[in-house]
């Protein structure tokens, strides 16, 4: 770009406009492009908030009921009252087993025939037997732990139990309601921008290289890094408005407060649209090929975003390895903030090194890529 | 099968193969992706930080501090001494859980009078903070002053037992899973683009004028997209069993036609996205307009129970949802013939409703 002629008073920067403009009007001209940063967010926003869901009830359990005594009627009743489960009442351990193989059921519980008995005589054996369907953990953890929630409560109400003489008193910050969807909802914004910041802008560039017309922007005076911002401008415009819209969604229809100001939303969001763009316009440099863009986009972008940057699984609980690869995931900052600046408020002390994390892989991604297209022009 | 299909399908093989940045793109990454991604999909609680706010400094505070700390799922504790201390490492994320101590807990305790300590858990991780608060209730639980009591005397209430995977390994659960999505994934984006990258380059023109029929056309497509899903997913099962050391208690040789026909039924989507499509560029946004949403309903993250009942009867259009029942029951829980039929049947519907759909939309672009 030393080499690309000043012309006239403008210069560079009028340069820069012009080219923005022509990019930022082949973006609108794509109806594509308009379908992903507007439709797309939106059906998939709505997606994340109801078929992403921690909150279990009505879990499908068998209740087997074997003994007659009117203590064990009492305890299946109990079962039966929970808002957690949905029971379907057996009298033989042989009619739910086969239902628990095939999915039908999650667990069932089995209310042994000498319960009246162990009623008694607590001290060698336990009252019920629950069996899960380990094959799906989470939800075997909570049917096991709802089912002793169940006869416990079912056991101090029979009897004047005093409290015990220590216990904690949990609260809950941010989210007292323990409503999933409230955390679920803005990291799944990040996922949102991450596809659109990554697959779109991978896809465009690729496509130019592969049609060829990148090599005909190339042979004007404009240089490499003025061809890369006017081509991305108006992909980051895109953004923000999508992630605009999203907020709005959230606040109004998924009832996720915004308990942060604008501004920081604004801020995050303008940060991590840098490595996501950096990202794709590597992709697309590396590759020059629209197939292989999209599955690296896909690889490298979206399955990240949703599995390693801690929107749904908890990333200190992942092995160091893991952990340590987190770290240059740009999404990983983006959901940690985002569900900051939704939940608790603005607090900068944490917004700040999370931004400066996401604008130094973006800048990494930026650096590699323009190397990597200035080489190929020699 | 006759030469004129044969060659069509060599052809379209070889335009994958051929090339040796999109040989790599097919096997390679899914490969990797399967290995990082079962280490980091857990949702069991490991490696928690957690504040402790302690305004009592007394006997009791301090033994059951102890106690925290000794626990194998707690990393770190850091100790603070003003709430608006605990605030900001609560605020900032560093600590998933706070402890606070009120000054007179160990005094109540002595009196034996019921003592509480408050927990304050981060909402926005709420999913690990309930279980990380579940652990934490079982250390105070039994805890009477000076020493806890011996649990002698009475036996639990409940006896859980896990069947299929006793020690609810959560890898056991997400590898098959994440073996049928990343296949899926991979048969989507060959089929999705074969016959939108054939129009973008004017390419497909000179097939429609070829004596191939559209039949003959969606097969010559199908079947390398099948070859690749299918390869590619039995690696992944064998990668399961070999790498992962999970248990595979089913039938082989049913789990192998399920495949088949959910990557067909995958195929027939794909094919028609891309027969729809313009573009190469539409094409991948029409697959992934298709793929995000299958993923999300077909309980590979989060189960399909939870979900509204309207997204349920939606989950029974994805073939992935009964690819998943099976896959999963095929590792773990010996799933009968039966089980397994009876999750077959809806993909098969669903690969020949949408393998069709593509034939009728070739053929009318051939008119």
């Amino acid at each position: 770009m030393s080499t690309a002629p000043e012309t006239g008073k403008g210069g560079r920067p009028r340069r820069l406009v012009a080219l923005t403009r022509k990019e930022g009007l082949q973006v609108l001209r794509d109806p594509a492009a308009v379908l992903i940063a507007f439709v797309l967010p939106v059906v998939l926003l709505f997606l994340y908030a109801y078929a992403v869901s921690l909150d279990a009830q009505d879990v499908r359990i068998g209740v087997v009921l074997e003994s007659d005594s009117a203590a064990a009627h009492d305890l299946a009743s109990a079962f039966a009252a929970t808002r957690y489960f949905a029971v379907t009442p057996a009298r033989d351990r042989r009619e739910v087993a086969p239902r628990m193989v095939s999915g039908e059921l999650r667990g069932f519980v089995v209310i042994p025939q000498d319960f009246a008995s162990r009623m008694i005589s607590r001290a060698d054996q336990p009252l019920v037997q629950v069996v899960t369907d380990g094959s799906q953990p989470n939800t075997a953890n909570f049917v096991s732990g709802y089912a002793q929630g169940v006869v416990s409560n079912w056991l101090a109400a029979g009897r004047d139990a005093a409290p015990p003489s220590a216990r904690f008193e949990p609260r809950y910050w941010f989210n007292p309601e323990l409503e999933s969807r409230r955390f679920l909802v803005p990291g799944a914004i990040a996922i949102v921008m991450a596809m659109i910041g990554t697959l779109l802008t991978a896809l465009v560039v690729a496509r130019e290289w592969e049609r060829g017309t990148m090599e005909a922007i190339f042979s004007t005076p404009a240089g490499v890094l003025e061809i890369m911002v006017a081509k991305l401008l108006p992909y980051f415009g895109l953004g923000l408005i999508a992630t605009f819209g999203c907020a709005l969604l959230s606040i109004w229809v998924f009832d996720v407060p915004l308990r942060g100001s604008w501004l920081a939303l604004f801020a995050i969001s303008s940060a991590f649209l840098v490595p996501a763009l950096g990202q794709g316009l590597l992709i697309s440099a590396a590759t020059r090929n629209q197939f292989v863009a999209a599955q690296l986009a896909l690889l490298s972008g979206f399955l990240p975003a949703f599995l390693l940057s801690g929107f749904l699984f908890e990333i200190d609980s992942m092995p160091a390895v893991i952990r340590t690869i987190t770290y240059i995931v740009p999404a990983r900052y983006f959901v940690a903030t985002l569900q900051t600046v939704f939940l608790a408020g603005d607090v900068w002390s944490q917004f700040l090194p999370n931004m400066l994390a996401m604008l130094a892989i973006g800048l990494v991604f930026f650096a590699i890529a323009s190397a990597r297209t200035r080489k190929t022009l020699d | 099968m006759n030469t004129r299909l044969r060659s069509q399908i060599v052809k379209e093989l070889l335009s994958f193969l051929r090339d040796p940045k999109s040989r790599m793109v097919l096997i390679g990454p899914p490969l990797v992706q399967l290995l990082v991604f079962s280490f980091a999909a857990t949702l069991e609680v490991r490696n928690v930080d957690i504040a402790v706010f302690d305004q009592d400094n007394g006997r009791a505070s301090y033994e059951l501090l102890a106690r925290i700390e000794a626990s194998s799922f707690v990393r770190d504790m850091v100790p603070v001494y003003s709430t608006a201390e605990l605030t900001d490492l609560m605020d900032r994320r560093r600590v998933l859980i706070a402890v606070h101590f009120p000054a007179d807990f160990s005094r109540s305790i002595a009196a034996g009078k019921p003592a509480a300590a408050q927990l304050l858990v981060d909402g926005r991780r709420a999913n690990s903070g309930q279980i990380a608060a579940g652990y934490l209730g079982t250390l105070i639980a039994g805890f009477e002053g000076r020493s806890f009591a011996t649990a002698g005397g009475t036996a639990p209430d409940i006896a859980v037992r896990h069947w299929f995977n006793p020690n609810l390994v959560y890898r056991w659960f997400i590898v098959p899973g994440l073996a049928a999505v990343l296949a899926m994934l991979i048969a989507l984006l060959v089929t999705g683009l074969s016959i939108a990258r054939e129009r973008e380059m004017g390419t497909f023109d000179q097939l429609l004028v070829s004596p191939a029929s559209p039949i003959e056309i969606v097969v010559g497509k199908m079947v390398p997209a099948l070859i690749i899903g299918t390869v590619l997913a039995m690696l992944m099962v064998a990668a399961g069993v070999f790498v992962f050391q999970i248990p595979f208690s089913g039938s082989l040789p049913l789990l192998l036609l399920s495949l088949i026909v959910f990557i067909l039924s995958v195929v027939g989507v794909g094919l028609m996205v891309s027969s729809i499509c313009q573009t190469q560029q539409q094409a991948i946004l029409g697959v992934f307009a298709v793929a995000v949403p299958v993923v999300l309903i077909s309980g590979f993250a989060t189960p399909v129970e939870n979900m509204p009942y309207v997204l349920q009867l939606l989950a029974e259009a994805s073939p992935l949802k009964h690819f998943l029942i099976i896959a999963q029951g095929s590792f773990l829980k010996a799933l009968p013939p039966g089980v397994v039929f009876a999750n077959l049947w809806p993909m098969a519907v669903i690969a020949a409703v949408t393998l069709t759909t593509a034939v009728l939309i070739v053929q009318r672009r051939l008119q």
